[in-house]
């Protein structure tokens, strides 16, 4: 089985959960920007979440399944559909062999994740199938998806996956079949809410003046164009430190927020450097990154500071959600 | 290149590192044996965020911060935490990538960053191995030609040496392996001549390329991948610093000694014939 690529997109990309294990040689973690979506699509299909997904930015491709394949969208809506008819998000949704899936005008959100049942196979570079564009290896050849690209995919048991599915597919003529039913809105992430983003003090919070930590938490930042997967440069206010400080490089992680000398922060995104030399302020929690990766260039994000323990105890909380999600998929699939 | 076992002098072992006394006896039956050393006090443990937390050892670049940092990250290495997934240790401390899910605990209404925490610090209490990793000298050909070295005759310039003795005084520095970072396999090396110190460029250059050895303050980089940067360049080496698909994926390795061997451009074109 295979997906072959009819148009490519603006930047189509195989992503998982990262690679982790080779910081230490330099290596970048990458992974969806939108953790979230990625794991609810592979949950859907019955994929482990660590698979790869298909992140689609902004515009998406055309992709033409030649056999019968379960797939499942979430995070963005790029107006997906089959033909004339809308594909329904963050649900299983059973292809008939010869569909061709094509996206049309963004709705909402930035990142749309396709996930597979059977997932994509090609073959994981250090432990990841997530691609390093700059480094050009993982995911398919290192690189976005290209026209006439044909990726292997798919297991054996799609068609029948969803019993339910693959008999509706079987009697009716639809183009496709999808249950009524999807995964909640917490799985959701519109990211058109004024909601402020969350954030941890970071090492260097206390060595930005009152004014800049005031402004930090009050002020709205215009994420720039410039704005990619290793980072969302920010413009707002200039925040001040309290004096210049000469850094050591050390690890940062998805979501902190480094302040360089101009004063403009940046927040460090999925395909961030393993180590960094500017001031930390802040970190974003990471229950709110998937919102942040969802939001566009030229959007304005605010920031809201919770402790860290407040920030872990959400955390548990959403991995509770996924792992109730999850059983509830299971359930869905044994009894229609 | 050259790789040779690299055998340090008896009793080498770095004075910011206090023997138990209990090891004492350990080292002299047995010099193989892996000597249990405190950790220096002073050290700080930092959340980076809410899957992360930064174990600082100093405040300095410095051969035995940094020794001391790469001592822990071998031991977090060797003996795994459950919810741990990946160690990244720097110039003077080491990150900890974690997830809170597998560090929670319902009943003890503890945060996994608390949790995490206390089995850090209790390994610092106890101590940890010193590094296992064989000390390799790796040799690294430099070619110092014009082409490949744009900024050497500005670097000896300002620092009132010859051409040819900024190249001597590089390949005489005694280089070690600090940190892995900015890109794949790349490395940043200390112990640069203090002679040759120069601040990075007011300027970065948007692309250098692949093999670049530079030099900034008292340290040297190697470019792994074309990529932007700002540090003046005086030489390259047709060596591939970082292959995905070789495990390691590096050519160097934290605590290598690193000794530059100048070449001409003929033996550049030998050798980067020979790694394609």
């Amino acid at each position: 089985m295979s997906v072959r690529v009819a148009k490519p997109g603006a930047l189509s990309t195989l992503q998982d959960l990262g690679r982790f294990g080779y910081q230490r040689f330099g290596v970048v973690v990458g992974g969806a920007m939108d953790e979230w979506s990625h794991r609810a699509a592979n949950l859907l299909v019955g994929n482990r979440e660590s698979e790869a997904t298909l992140e689609i930015t902004l515009i998406g491709p055309s992709l033409a399944f030649a056999e019968t394949t379960l797939i499942a969208l979430c995070g963005a809506d790029l107006s997906p559909r089959i033909g004339e008819r809308p594909l329904p998000l963050h649900r299983p949704v059973l292809l008939r062999a010869g569909s061709q899936l094509d996206f049309g005008r963004r709705q909402s959100g930035c990142r749309a994740y396709l996930a597979v049942r059977g997932g994509y196979h090609v073959a994981p570079v250090m432990d990841s199938k997530s691609t390093y564009l700059r480094a050009g290896f993982g995911g398919f050849e290192g690189r976005a998806l290209r026209k006439d690209d044909e990726i292997p995919i798919g297991a054996d048991d799609a068609e029948d996956y969803y019993p339910e599915l693959g008999q509706s597919l079987r009697e009716g003529g639809d183009p496709f079949c999808a249950p009524s039913w999807a995964v909640g809105p917490s799985f959701a992430f519109t990211a058109e809410t004024s909601q402020a983003i969350r954030v941890i003090a970071g090492q260097q919070w206390e060595a930005l003046t009152d004014g800049g930590q005031a402004q930090f938490v009050s002020a709205a930042f215009r994420i720039t164009p410039n704005s990619d997967r290793m980072g969302y440069r920010l413009e707002g206010p200039k925040l001040d430190l309290r004096k210049p400080i000469e850094m050591i490089s050390e690890g940062v992680t998805f979501g902190t927020i480094q302040l360089p000398p101009d004063g403009n922060p940046i927040v460090l995104m999925a395909d961030r450097q393993t180590t960094g030399g500017y001031p930390k302020v802040a970190n974003v929690a990471s229950v709110d990154l998937p919102l942040l990766a969802q939001m566009m260039p030229d959007q304005r994000v605010r920031f809201e500071l919770i402790s860290l323990e407040e920030a872990q105890r959400l955390y548990l909380v959403r991995e509770q959600d996924m792992n109730l999600a999850t059983q509830a998929i299971r359930e869905r699939r044994q009894a229609p | 290149m050259a790789v040779e076992p690299h055998r340090r002098a008896p009793g080498d072992h770095g004075a910011a590192f206090a023997h138990r006394d209990s090891s004492g006896s350990q080292r002299g039956a047995n010099p193989d044996k892996p000597i249990v050393r405190s950790i220096p006090t002073g050290w700080r443990i930092e959340p980076v965020g809410d899957r992360c937390l930064i174990v600082e050892f100093g405040r300095r670049v410095d051969e035995e911060i940094n020794r001391t940092a790469r001592s822990v990250a071998d031991h977090l290495m060797a003996h795994p935490i459950e919810g741990v997934i990946d160690i990244v240790p720097a110039f003077t401390s080491v990150a900890i990538h974690y997830r809170p899910e597998a560090l929670a605990d319902s009943s003890a209404g503890d945060s996994p960053h608390r949790r995490l925490r206390a089995r850090i610090e209790a390994i610092l209490a106890q101590g940890v191995a010193r590094p296992s990793e064989s000390l390799r000298l790796v040799e690294v050909p430099v070619c110092y030609g014009d082409a490949f070295a744009p900024d050497l005759a500005e670097v000896a310039a300002a620092c009132g040496l010859t051409r040819e003795q900024v190249i001597e005084l590089h390949g005489a520095s005694p280089h070690i392996v600090y940190m892995l970072g900015f890109a794949p396999g790349f490395p940043y090396l200390g112990g640069l001549d203090a002679r040759l110190a120069m601040p990075r460029r007011a300027t970065p250059r948007t692309r250098i390329p692949a093999g670049t050895v530079a030099i900034a303050r008292e340290q040297t980089a190697i470019y792994s991948l074309e990529t932007p940067g700002g540090w003046n360049l005086i030489g390259r080496t047709p060596l591939k610093l970082f292959t995905p698909q070789a495990s390691p994926p590096c050519l160097l390795q934290l605590g290598d000694r690193v000794r530059f061997v100048p070449i001409s451009l003929e033996r550049f074109a030998a050798l980067e014939a020979q790694q394609a």
